[in-house]
């Protein structure tokens, strides 16, 4: 038998829909098999995963965090992506957006007053920004290839947030271990209900750059510059948009929601500077980007969906006592059902018999 | 929401309660549950492997319920980790990595019935969080004798994670070790910013090699320097585990974290209702630093080494007695002087002939 | 053995997986197909490489078995990206996460015990050559292969009419399906090739750079061979060159830390100078020096524009379903 793929004539409204379900309905099968192979029961284990977390009000607070730096990371992805710009170093924009952000109330921890949070988080931003400015530059000036100069500027931005932390940024009343002085209030991020949970105004701000973004890139002459540069280069150029210019800008704007992510990461959740400040989230809110069909509305949604996948995957570890390889491998079943109902979307599948098998048969 | 807190609590502390009259041992026993937050993998063979062997020793010596959570990353995913586990009901909660500090007490303020466990910090900002740590320098100063008795370049090489406190420790502990037996004794030090990373660990003990050390010391995870160090043909120190599988020629000893006896001493403590907040820094004579059997080294080498041992064991030797010398040459301590345990704990200078630069 | 003589292997063994890598990368991207999931083939080839191994006793079985795992694992990638066409990039990145998961899975009852060693085969004769002896004709089965399959590759892709063919597919693939060749079929072998060589890399490191298993030991070097084929503009040789100098940074740097200065004191005064300043670099940035000098590098070397054009696949990382 062959899988044969047909071109929709128009992309279905139906599918957009249904594959998302559809997926959900593979996984679940895909679930039951795989934890029936495990000797658990797969009706507890996929509670574990998928309701599990959403039972609780702290719980969804903490969907919330985890959803917050994804869906701000890949919303900028998303324009950066659309433009056909390759950047695969959120993460190092992320770490350097949490440094930039941070000098204010490590240097300056006695500040006090409203507007010190504001700065400390445009701070974060052009941090962030100027860190995504350096491959953008590179590929505009030298034609160096994004991809590369992007992922190793990762490496470099860790080993930089490093040293800093373990060095002249390091708590002075902190025994010489490495994380710096705690943030003060006005350095920090507001819970949004203190007395439910955790979870914070960074998710708010996710939510308002949400709808920015769907607006600039559905609304305005910018997104459609945006998505012709991306989708037609050379028509971009007849119409006038200069590619460098839409580079330069791509890289700006996913480098500070990156670096908006890292410090909402640091003013919100961890309240210090520390060595570890992301457990991946630039690479997370690729997927993330893709799954939400670099969309802004559906990044939102595939972010909610990555993250719920990342506290399900723990639920399970406790409640089965299962490893953490198990929910990871779960995990990558998911994104393949995932993305491959996507296709339904744009082809109708058809499967042929092979005509030497009908032969046979 | 906070009445659905406070009710939460009132039927925890209504349950441990009725755990606490309850006459038969046994049914206590089946309510505690012993859980464990990791840092790495339980298949990394070094840090994390060691803690989840004491998981699993607890497990097998009080009979009771345990549960871990692995690669558990030192940022927010930190404190929903410890809290899924103080909400999911159990009674004491190990959180096994410096990072986690803020996390633990930041949840401990939440769950005051919980008891809460960290490794290797120092903050018990409520009176139920313990923290619990490794004098693992001690055995690294009978290491750096070893050491000293067996190179004949007398120079040795320390292949080092991250410069905190204590990895400082380990590597002044070491050249204070190995100058006892020889005054000129060197240590060379490479630093490969990470925990684990078994190819780069075995580029820079390969780098070592070449640059003349013939002893080999790690304070990073993985065998790959055990294993280098045998290809190579020189002899070399395991680290966290008992890594003599992977050097059957080249091991001399290796400091083992064990963490058995005190997981099972604080579990059994929780049971009894005889938890309290403490802060434990032991090392040989609490049980919590192991030496794997001294091997490949002449007879006289291995009693000195083992006597060494012995009187740390006992409390006769402190590895931290002056008179010692920083590296700038100024004294820090005195003849007869011991190190206080401030200074210990956040140690950043290093002692006389080691042949680095800490980083400002 | 002379100092630089053992600094040069111990750079050769750096550089030999991420060569390897890649070099099966670049013939997946050169047919038009971008595989971002290069760490978790080459996870999945390292467990592979190490379970076979220690239940065959033979290191060359294991090879083979990482060969064969990682193959099979890209096909799950293929079946998505060319079948389904689904997105490569986001199919890539889940194929990581799998195979960081499901490695472990599999090496769980292999943690902790020492590999089977894949040890050097030395060429008489050729190995008593002074210098290159000792280096190039005393290595280990896998480092010869990885020289062999960067002349193979480039003969191939430049001198074979296949070669043009899968050239020519991830060029324009429409132009290519016009013309009757069968992109899908073509596409497929060039994913597993790519498969098969992150295993073999994987195997490498599970065999001969540190013959063990433990979680997650390839560390991120999945990545840099990615890397590594866009910096050498998805010309072979230029591969060597990348892993080479990537290699020999990272060794160097290593050195820098370990060297005592006091050694160095037959140098010119301002050379010791010099030495003296580098030394006191902190261990962080020299750590980050093998990412920054590929940057500049690569930042030279692409002021030929032309040539980058030239030789960048045309259709790379887009989608293809042949129209009937």
């Amino acid at each position: 038998m062959r899988i044969e793929l047909e071109r929709r004539a128009a992309h279905s409204k139906l599918f957009s829909v249904l594959s998302p379900f559809i997926a959900l309905g593979l996984t679940l099968i895909a679930g039951v098999i795989m934890f029936t192979a495990l000797g658990l029961n797969p009706i507890n284990a996929l509670y574990s995963f998928f309701i599990e977390p959403l039972t609780e009000i702290w719980s969804v607070h903490e969907l919330i965090i985890k959803a917050t730096p994804l869906v701000l990371i890949a919303v900028g992805l998303s324009v950066c992506f659309s433009s056909n710009n390759w950047n695969i170093g959120a993460e190092g924009q992320l770490v350097m957006g949490a440094v930039a952000g941070s000098i204010l109330p490590i240097m300056y921890p006695e500040l006090t007053g409203w507007w010190v949070l504001i700065l400390i988080l445009l701070m974060g931003m052009a941090g962030g920004a100027a860190w995504a400015a350096i491959p953008a530059f590179f590929k505009n000036r030298f034609g160096a290839n994004e991809i590369l100069t992007s992922l190793m500027l990762v490496y470099v931005a860790q080993l930089f947030l490093d040293w800093l932390v373990r060095g002249r940024w390091r708590n002075p009343e902190g025994y010489n271990f490495p994380e710096s002085r705690t943030f003060t209030d006005w350095q920090t991020l507001p819970e949004i209900f203190p007395s439910s949970g955790p979870a914070h105004y960074g998710a708010v701000l996710a939510l308002i750059v949400v709808f920015i973004a769907w607006f600039m890139m559905g609304k305005t002459l910018k997104g459609f510059q945006v998505k012709v540069i991306g989708q037609a280069p050379r028509a971009g150029r007849f119409a006038g948009f200069s590619a460098k210019k839409m580079t330069m800008v791509a890289f700006l704007i996913s480098g500070a929601l990156a670096g908006l992510a890292g410090i909402s990461e640091i003013t919100g959740v961890i309240k210090q500077l520390q060595p570890t400040i992301s457990p991946g989230y630039g690479f997370a809110a690729i997927i993330v980007a893709f799954l939400g069909r670099l969309n802004p509305l559906g990044v939102l949604a595939a972010g909610l969906i990555l993250a719920l996948s990342y506290l399900g995957g723990e639920a399970a570890q406790i409640s089965l006592g299962i490893s953490d390889k198990v929910g990871r491998v779960f995990q990558g079943v998911l994104l393949f059902f995932v993305l491959a109902s996507d296709t339904l979307i744009h082809y109708k599948i058809k499967f042929i018999r092979s005509t030497k098998r009908s032969a046979q048969t | 929401m906070k009445k659905t807190t406070s009710m939460i609590a009132a039927i925890g502390l209504s349950v441990a309660m009725v755990a606490s009259f309850t006459p038969s041992v046994m049914a206590a026993k089946d309510k505690t549950k012993a859980c464990f937050v990791y840092i790495g993998p339980t298949g990394d063979f070094g840090w994390t492997y060691q803690h989840d062997v004491g998981r699993k020793a607890v497990e097998a010596a009080l009979g009771v319920e345990t549960a871990y959570l692995e690669n558990v990353p030192e940022s927010a995913d930190a404190a929903r980790a410890i809290e899924r586990f103080a909400r999911s009901g159990c009674s004491i909660i190990f959180t096994t990595s410096f990072g986690y500090m803020d996390a633990t007490n930041k949840v401990a303020k939440k769950f005051p019935d919980v008891k809460f466990e960290h490794a290797t910090g120092y903050k018990r900002e409520s009176p139920n969080v313990s923290t619990y740590s490794s004098k693992f320098y001690e055995g690294r100063y009978v290491l750096g004798q070893i050491a000293a008795k067996m190179s004949k370049t007398g120079v040795a090489g320390y292949i080092a994670s991250f410069p905190i406190p204590e990895v400082v420790r380990g590597i002044n502990a070491f050249t204070l070790g190995a100058q006892s037996i020889n005054p000129d004794f060197k240590l060379k030090v490479v630093w490969v910013n990470t925990w684990f990373d078994p190819g780069k660990e075995s580029d820079a003990a390969k780098t070592l090699i070449d640059q003349g050390v013939d002893i080999l010391t790690q304070h990073t995870d993985s065998t790959a320097p055990m294993q280098v160090a045998a290809e190579r043909g020189i002899l070399a120190f395991g680290q966290a585990s008992d890594m003599i599988k992977f050097g059957p020629k080249t091991q001399m000893t290796s400091i083992i974290d064990n963490w058995d006896d005190y997981y099972i001493e604080r579990v059994k403590a929780v049971m009894d209702g005889t938890w309290t907040s403490t802060d434990t820094w032991g090392g040989m004579d609490e049980e919590l630093v192991h030496m794997a059997p001294i091997t490949n080294v002449p007879d006289d080498v291995k009693a000195m080494g083992e006597a060494t041992i012995a009187k740390i064991k006992s409390g006769e030797f402190k590895p931290f007695t002056g008179p010692i010398t920083k590296q700038d040459g100024t004294e820090w301590l005195k003849a007869g002087e011991v190190a206080e345990v401030g200074t210990l704990l956040g140690m950043n200078f290093y002692v006389k002939g080691v042949d680095d630069k800490l980083p400002e | 053995m002379l100092m630089t003589e053992a600094i040069l292997l111990t750079i050769f063994t750096a550089a030999t997986p991420l060569m390897i890598a890649a070099l099966g990368e670049l013939v997946t991207e050169r047919s038009g197909v971008l595989n971002l999931g290069v760490e978790g083939m080459m996870i999945m080839g390292a467990v592979s490489g190490f379970a076979v191994a220690q239940l065959t006793g033979s290191a060359y079985l294991g090879a083979l078995g990482g060969i064969a795992a990682g193959a099979l694992f890209s096909l799950l990638f293929a079946f998505l990206t060319l079948t389904l066409v689904a997105n490569q990039v986001a199919t890539g990145l889940a194929l990581t996460i799998l195979g960081l998961g499901l490695s472990g899975l599999i090496g769980e009852g292999f943690v902790g015990q020492p590999g089977v060693k894949m040890f050097p085969i030395v060429i008489p004769f050729l190995s008593e050559l002074p210098l290159v002896g000792k280096l190039l004709f005393s290595q280990d089965a896998i480092f010869y292969f990885s020289i062999a399959l960067l002349i193979a590759i480039n003969w191939f892709l430049f001198k074979t009419r296949a070669g043009l063919t899968l050239r020519s597919v991830g060029d324009n693939h429409k132009s290519a399906h016009s013309l009757g060749i069968d992109v899908i079929k073509i596409r497929y072998l060039a994913v597993m090739f790519g498969g098969a060589c992150s295993g073999l890399a994987g195997a490498h490191l599970a065999l001969v750079y540190v013959p063990q298993w433990v979680e997650g030991m390839s560390a991120g070097r999945g990545w840099i061979a990615l890397a590594l084929v866009v910096f050498a503009s998805w010309r072979p040789f230029r591969i060597l060159v990348g892993a080479y100098l990537f290699g020999a940074v990272t060794i160097a740097q290593l050195h820098i830390q370990a060297i005592d200065i006091n050694s160095l004191t037959f140098l010119p005064s301002w050379l010791f100078y010099l030495a003296e300043l580098i030394k006191a670099i902190p261990s962080q940035f020299l750590s980050s020096l093998p990412y920054i000098a590929t940057i500049v590098v690569l930042v030279i070397i692409s002021r030929n524009r032309r040539l980058t054009l030239i030789n960048t696949p045309a259709s790379l990382g887009k989608g293809f379903v042949p129209d009937r």
